[in-house]
C-alpha cells in the first residue's frame, strides 16, 4: 500500500495536524514523567541533581522527538520500517563486537552526547518491522507456516543477540511483544498453544541443565529465579532486592509516608532506587493510593492507544499502536511485578519513570509512532 | 500491494477481536498488579512497616565511665584516665597510605597496630574510623591537632582508660582490667549487651573482677538512624547510662604502700587488719607487677618474665597462699586445752627434746629439751613437746573446734580472687578426702601446726584478731559503695574464757618482750605500743630420720625453695589492741628472723600511721632502721597525690 492510498484529503496537514493529536495520550504521558521526575527528586534526598535535571532535559528532547515522528507521515515510517530493523540488528552485532563493558553486560554505544542502547530501539523497529511485514502479507497466508516462520525468525534474530549481552529483561520484552504483535495479526492458535508448550519444555530444560557443562543460564540468573521461589531464604544476599522492596512497598500503608519521609529508599536500602526500583518509593511515599494511581494512569495509556488502533482502518498503523500498547504494557506489567515479587528480577525500567536516557528516548520516538498513526489515519 | 475492501474489512475485524481479548488480558493483568499493591499495602501493612523500623533504627550503646576506686582516706587506687588515640576514616582520607606516611612523621606508630588497623580498614565499610594509634601522649595529640588540615580523615579521640596510679602496690587487691574475651563472654550467663562492644574493658582479677557488677554501671543508649550499609545518618534518641559506683576500700594506701616496699623482693605475704573491726588495713603479697601492663594488654615478654619467675609475682600469696602455720597454731591448741578444763596455764610439762607416741619420735625444735614448761614459757619459746602433750590430752576434735572459732578454715567473704579456704583438718575430712582413719601422730603434727593443717596469712591476721579481742571478727575490705556504708556490724564476743584469753595473749607477750621470747630481738620498746607476737617456722620438707642423725641442714644452706616458710602474727598495742597483723615469708627461714622483724616494722608503721619515732625501736637497731626509712620513704607515693575528686 503506497501513500497514494491514504485518503490525503482527510488527513490534516501542516501546522494542522497539532491540533489532530491525540492530546488526551501526551497528558497521560506527561503525567507519568512528572510523578518520575518527583520520585527521583525524592530519591536524591531532595535535590534536582544527579537525576532530574538530565532526566527533565531528556523529557523535553524526547517530546520534541514525539512530535517531530508524530508529523513526519505514517506511510514514511512503514516504507522505512526494513531499513530500521537492518540498521538496528546491525548497531545490535556492533556492541556485540565493540561496545563498551559496563556492569558485566555489553549494552550500549557511546555516540559522545548520549549512550545508544540498541536493544531498546529494537524494540520499536521490531514492532514496526512485523507491522510492516504483516500489512504486506496477504491475509489467506497468515496462518501458513512458511510465512510464520519468517516473522519468528525476525523475532528470534536480535533477541538472541540481546540474550548474549546478557540482558533477560530486554530479550523478554522482544520476544513478547513480537509474539503480541504477530497473535494481534492473526497467527493461528495453534501456533501460539505450541509455542507455550514448548516454553514449558524449555524452563524444564533450564532447571535441568542446571549445573552440567551445557548450563542454559548463567549462575547470576538461576540465583535471581532461586531468589524469586523464595527470597525469605536469603534476606540479606539474594533475596536483599525483593525482601528490601516488599518491606517498603508494604511500609507505605494506604496514603503513605509522605513525599521525602520514606525511610526505605532515603537510607539506601533500596538497590537501584532510581533505576528499576523506583516504583518501591513511589509506594513507600505515597502508599496504596499513589502506587494504584500509577498503575491506572499506565493502563490509561494502554486503554487508549488501543482505542486509538481500533479507530484506524489502516493496518500498519493498527498493528504499529498496537505492538507499541502491548510492549509499553510488558514494560510496566515485568517491572511492577519484579518489585512486589511476583517476577524475578530480570532489570526491566518502569517505563517514562526511571532514570535512563535510551528507554525514555525509544518511548518517546514510540508514542510518536503512535501520534502519527493517530494524526494520519484515514477519515 | 492493494487490498480489496473485503479483505481491509476482515482485517479490521480480526485485528478488533485480537486486540479486544489481548487488551482485556492486560487490564486483568493490571487488575492482578493492583491487588497484589492493596495485599502488600493494605493488609500486610503493619508487618512491613514494623520490618522498615527495624531496618531503620539502629541501638548503639554509650559505655557507661567504670566506677572509680579509692582508699579509706579518699586516695584514688583505680581511676579513669582520658586517654588518646588517633582513628581514621577511609573514605575521608583519600589516599590512605600518603595521609598514614605523613601521620608517621609526627608520631611514632606501631607497626603491629598499624598492621591490625590495615586489615580492619580493607574488611569495614569505608566510612567507619578505624584506631591506629592508641594511647598517644598529649603532646602527639597536640602535634596532630595543629597538622589536622594535612591529614584529611584522621581525628584524635578521648576515651576514658583505666589507671592504676601506685602500680604494683595494689596489683593483687584491686586487680585489673582488660578486654572481654571469648573466654569471659562463654563465662557469663546471659551476658550484658555491654560486654560486645569491641575492646570493652572488664575486671579480670581482684575487686575489678569480683566487684564487676558495680564498677560496670549501666549502658546508656542512642537510637540512631542508619542507613543499609551501617552509616549513621542522625540521632533519634539518647539515654544516659549510669556510672559505676565509687567504691572505697577499708585499705590506708600509705600503709599498703609502705609494706608493698618493706616485703621489696621477697616471696612474701602481709595482712593488717583492725583488730576490732576486721577492716584490712593493707593486704600485700610480693614480688608485685604492674597492672597497667594489663589493661594495655601485655607483652609476650614482659608475661614471659611474670609466669616464669620462680617468687610467682601473679599468684596474690595473702588469700590464695596457704602455708602450714607451724607454731603460730599453737595459740589453738593452747586455747582449746583451756577451755577443755584439762590443762591449767601454770601446769608444767617436762620437755626432753622429743616425744615418743605410739612408737614414733616427735622431736623438739630444741633437740637438748626445754625442761619444765609451763604455758607462758611453752609459748615463749615455742616448746613443741608442751603442745604434743597438751594435743595428746585434748585430741584433735576440739583442737579443730577451736582452730574453727577462731577463723582458721573459713573462706571469708571479700571481694578479692582466689580466696582460699585453707584447711582445718578433723577426723571426717581425712576419712572422705584421703580415704585413712585418723592417727594419733597427725593430732601431734597438728598441734605445733604442722601435718595437714594450712592456712593462709589472711586467716592467720583474722585469727590473732580474735584472741586479740576475743570477738569474732570478720575481715572486710569494701568500706563504701557510692558513699553508702559497707561495715560489717560490730562483732559479737567468741564466747572463750577471758582469763583463758588473756594467758594466751600474755604468753605472746613474752614471745615479743621477754629476754627468752623468740621475737625479742623484733621487739617494740615504746610502752604505749608493745606488741604481742608468736613466730611459726613452717617445715615444706620432711626431716628424715637419717637427716636428723646427720645433724639438721642449716636452712641458709638449703637450696631456696626448700628453705623453711617463716611466719609471724602479732597484735599491738598490747593493753588495747588496735591492729592484728600477720606476715608470712615464704622460705625465708626462721619466724625470728626473717618475718618477726618485717612484722614489727609494719605494726609500728600502722599504729603512727607513718614512719614511727626512731624511740620505738631497741636501741642496736636504730641506725639500721633510719638507713631503712630513708630507703623506703623514696619509694612511697606523694601523700597528697591522686586525692579524691568526686564523693
Amino acid at each position: 500500500m503506497s501513500y497514494l492510498e491514504y485518503a490525503v484529503k482527510t488527513v490534516p496537514t501542516g501546522w494542522r495536524k497539532i491540533l489532530y493529536l491525540n492530546w488526551p495520550l501526551i497528558l497521560l504521558i506527561m503525567a507519568v514523567a512528572s510523578t518520575g521526575f518527583l520520585m527521583l527528586y525524592s530519591v536524591a534526598g531532595g535535590s534536582f541533581s544527579p537525576w532530574v535535571e538530565p532526566q527533565l532535559k531528556r523529557f523535553v528532547m524526547g517530546l520534541v522527538l514525539m512530535l517531530f515522528v508524530a508529523m513526519v507521515p505514517i506511510w514514511f515510517w512503514r516504507n522505512i520500517s526494513v531499513v530500521a530493523y537492518l540498521g538496528t540488528l546491525v548497531l545490535l552485532i556492533l556492541v556485540e563486537i565493540m561496545g563498551s563493558v559496563g556492569m558485566g553486560a555489553q549494552r550500549w554505544i557511546d555516540l559522545g552526547f548520549m549512550r545508544l542502547q540498541p536493544s531498546e530501539l529494537m524494540k520499536i523497529t521490531l514492532v514496526m518491522l512485523l507491522a510492516a511485514y504483516y500489512d504486506w502479507l496477504p491475509l489467506p497466508r497468515t496462518s501458513r507456516p512458511i510465512w510464520v516462520a519468517i516473522p519468528v525468525l525476525i523475532i528470534l534474530i536480535p533477541t538472541a543477540l540481546v540474550l548474549r549481552q546478557p540482558d533477560l529483561g530486554t530479550s523478554i520484552l522482544l520476544l513478547a511483544g513480537g509474539g503480541m504483535v504477530m497473535f494481534m495479526a492473526g497467527v493461528h492458535w495453534a501456533y501460539f498453544a505450541a509455542v507455550i508448550g514448548m516454553g514449558v519444555g524449555l524452563v524444564t530444560a533450564v532447571f535441568q541443565s542446571r549445573g552440567t557443562e551445557w548450563q542454559l543460564l548463567k549462575d547470576y540468573q538461576y540465583r535471581r529465579i532461586d531468589t524469586f521461589l523464595d527470597p525469605a531464604s536469603d534476606p540479606l544476599g539474594a533475596g536483599y532486592h525483593i525482601t528490601q522492596s516488599k518491606i517498603a512497598l508494604g511500609s507505605g500503608g494506604w496514603t503513605g509516608r509522605g513525599f521525602m519521609q520514606g525511610t526505605q529508599s532515603r537510607l539506601n536500602f533500596l538497590p537501584e532506587k532510581h533505576t528499576d526500583f523506583i516504583f518501591t518509593t513511589l509506594a513507600e511515599e505515597f502508599g496504596f493510593v499513589g502506587a494504584f494511581s500509577l498503575l491506572s494512569l499506565y493502563a490509561l495509556i494502554v486503554v487508549f492507544c488501543i482505542a486509538s488502533a481500533l479507530m484506524n482502518r489502516d493496518r500498519f498503523s493498527s498493528l504499529l499502536t498496537l505492538g507499541i500498547a502491548a510492549t509499553f504494557f510488558l514494560f510496566f506489567a515485568v517491572n511492577m511485578s519484579m518489585v512486589m515479587g511476583l517476577a524475578p528480577v530480570v532489570g526491566v525500567p518502569l517505563p517514562l519513570v526511571s532514570y535512563g536516557g535510551s528507554a525514555m528516548l525509544v518511548l518517546m520516538v514510540a508514542f510518536g509512532l503512535v501520534q502519527s498513526a493517530h494524526v494520519h489515519r484515514a477519515r | 500491494m492493494r487490498r480489496s475492501p473485503a479483505e481491509g474489512t476482515e482485517s479490521h475485524a480480526r485485528i478488533t477481536r485480537r486486540s479486544l481479548l489481548l487488551g482485556g488480558g492486560m487490564l486483568g493483568f493490571a487488575g492482578m498488579l493492583g491487588l497484589r499493591m492493596r495485599y502488600l499495602q493494605l493488609e500486610q501493612a503493619d508487618q512491613f512497616r514494623l520490618l522498615a523500623e527495624e531496618n531503620r533504627v539502629n541501638i548503639r550503646l554509650i559505655p557507661p565511665a567504670r566506677g572509680e576506686i579509692f582508699d579509706r582516706n579518699g586516695f584514688a587506687i583505680a581511676l579513669n584516665q582520658p586517654s588518646y588515640r588517633v582513628t581514621i576514616v577511609r573514605e575521608d582520607a583519600g589516599d590512605v597510605d600518603e595521609v598514614i606516611a605523613r601521620l608517621a612523621a609526627l608520631i611514632e606508630l606501631d607497626d603491629v597496630t598499624l598492621e591490625r588497623a590495615m586489615t580492619e580498614m580493607r574488611r569495614s565499610p569505608p566510612f567507619l574510623p578505624i584506631t591506629i594509634a592508641d594511647r598517644i601522649t598529649w603532646e602527639e595529640m597536640s602535634r596532630i591537632a595543629v597538622n589536622a588540615p594535612a591529614l584529611p580523615g584522621v581525628t584524635p579521640e578521648v576515651g576514658l582508660s583505666r589507671h592504676y596510679p601506685l602500680g604494683g602496690v595494689f596489683a593483687h587487691v584491686v586487680g585489673y582490667v582488660g578486654p572481654v574475651s571469648d573466654y569471659d563472654l562463654s563465662r557469663i550467663e546471659n551476658p550484658d549487651q555491654l560486654l560486645r562492644i569491641p575492646r570493652f574493658q572488664i575486671g579480670k582479677v581482684g575487686v575489678e573482677a569480683r566487684e564487676e557488677e558495680l564498677l560496670r554501671g549501666k549502658a546508656g543508649t542512642r537510637q540512631v538512624e542508619v542507613n543499609a550499609v551501617g552509616r549513621v545518618m542522625r540521632e533519634l534518641d539518647r539515654r544516659e547510662g549510669q556510672p559505676g559506683a565509687t567504691m572505697q576500700l577499708t585499705i590506708d594506701r600509705q600503709l599498703q604502700a609502705y609494706v608493698q616496699a618493706r616485703l621489696g623482693d621477697e616471696s612474701a605475704a602481709a595482712v593488717v587488719l583492725n583488730a576490732r573491726t576486721g577492716e584490712i588495713l593493707s593486704i600485700n603479697s610480693s614480688p608485685t607487677f604492674d597492672p597497667n601492663l594489663f589493661v594495655t594488654g601485655i607483652s609476650v615478654a614482659d608475661y614471659r618474665d611474670l609466669t616464669e619467675n620462680d617468687h610467682r609475682p601473679l599468684a596474690n600469696k595473702s588469700v590464695q597462699g596457704t602455708y602450714p602455720p607451724g607454731s603460730t597454731f599453737k595459740m589453738v591448741t593452747a586455747l582449746a586445752a583451756l577451755e577443755e578444763g584439762l590443762f591449767d596455764e601454770r601446769d608444767t610439762v617436762w620437755c626432753p627434746g622429743h616425744l615418743e607416741v605410739s612408737n614414733r619420735r616427735f622431736h623438739c625444735w630444741k633437740r637438748a629439751g626445754h625442761g619444765h614448761m609451763n604455758l607462758n614459757t611453752a609459748l615463749r619459746e615455742s616448746c613443741d613437746v608442751y603442745f604434743y602433750e597438751l594435743a595428746l590430752k585434748v585430741g584433735i576434735d576440739k583442737i579443730s573446734a577451736m582452730a574453727e572459732r577462731l577463723g582458721l578454715g573459713t573462706r571469708f567473704e571479700i571481694p578479692m580472687s582466689g580466696v582460699a579456704q585453707g584447711l582445718n583438718p578433723t577426723r571426717d575430712w581425712k576419712q572422705s578426702v584421703r580415704g585413712a582413719p585418723w592417727v594419733v601422730g597427725d593430732t601431734v603434727n597438728v598441734s605445733i601446726g604442722q601435718g595437714f593443717v594450712l592456712a593462709s596469712p589472711l586467716q592467720l591476721a583474722v585469727m590473732t584478731a580474735r584472741l586479740a579481742t576475743g570477738l569474732a571478727v570478720e575481715p572486710s575490705l569494701v568500706k563504701s559503695v557510692e558513699g553508702e556504708d559497707r561495715t560489717l556490724p560490730e562483732p559479737v564476743p567468741l564466747a572463750i574464757n577471758p582469763q583463758h584469753l588473756q594467758a594466751v595473749r600474755g604468753a605472746m607477750f613474752a614471745v615479743s618482750n621477754h629476754r627468752r621470747g623468740t621475737a625479742y630481738g623484733s621487739r617494740i620498746i615504746e610502752d604505749a605500743y608493745r606488741m604481742a607476737g608468736k613466730t611459726g617456722t613452717s617445715q615444706v620438707r620432711n626431716i628424715t630420720a637419717a637427716e636428723r642423725a646427720a645433724g639438721v641442714t642449716r636452712n641458709e644452706d638449703l637450696p631456696w625453695e626448700r628453705r623453711d616458710h617463716a611466719l609471724f602474727v602479732d597484735f599491738a598495742p598490747f593493753d588495747n589492741p588496735e591492729i592484728a597483723v600477720a606476715v608470712v615469708v615464704e622460705h625465708g627461714g626462721g619466724g625470728s628472723t626473717a618475718a618477726a622483724p618485717i612484722a614489727r616494722d609494719i605494726t609500728l608503721q600502722a599504729l603512727f600511721k607513718g614512719d614511727p619515732p626512731l624511740d620505738a625501736y631497741p636501741v642496736k637497731d636504730r641506725d639500721r632502721i633510719a638507713t631503712q626509712q630513708e630507703r623506703i620513704r623514696k619509694l612511697m607515693p606523694d601523700p597528697d597525690g591522686h586525692k579524691r575528686t568526686r564523693a
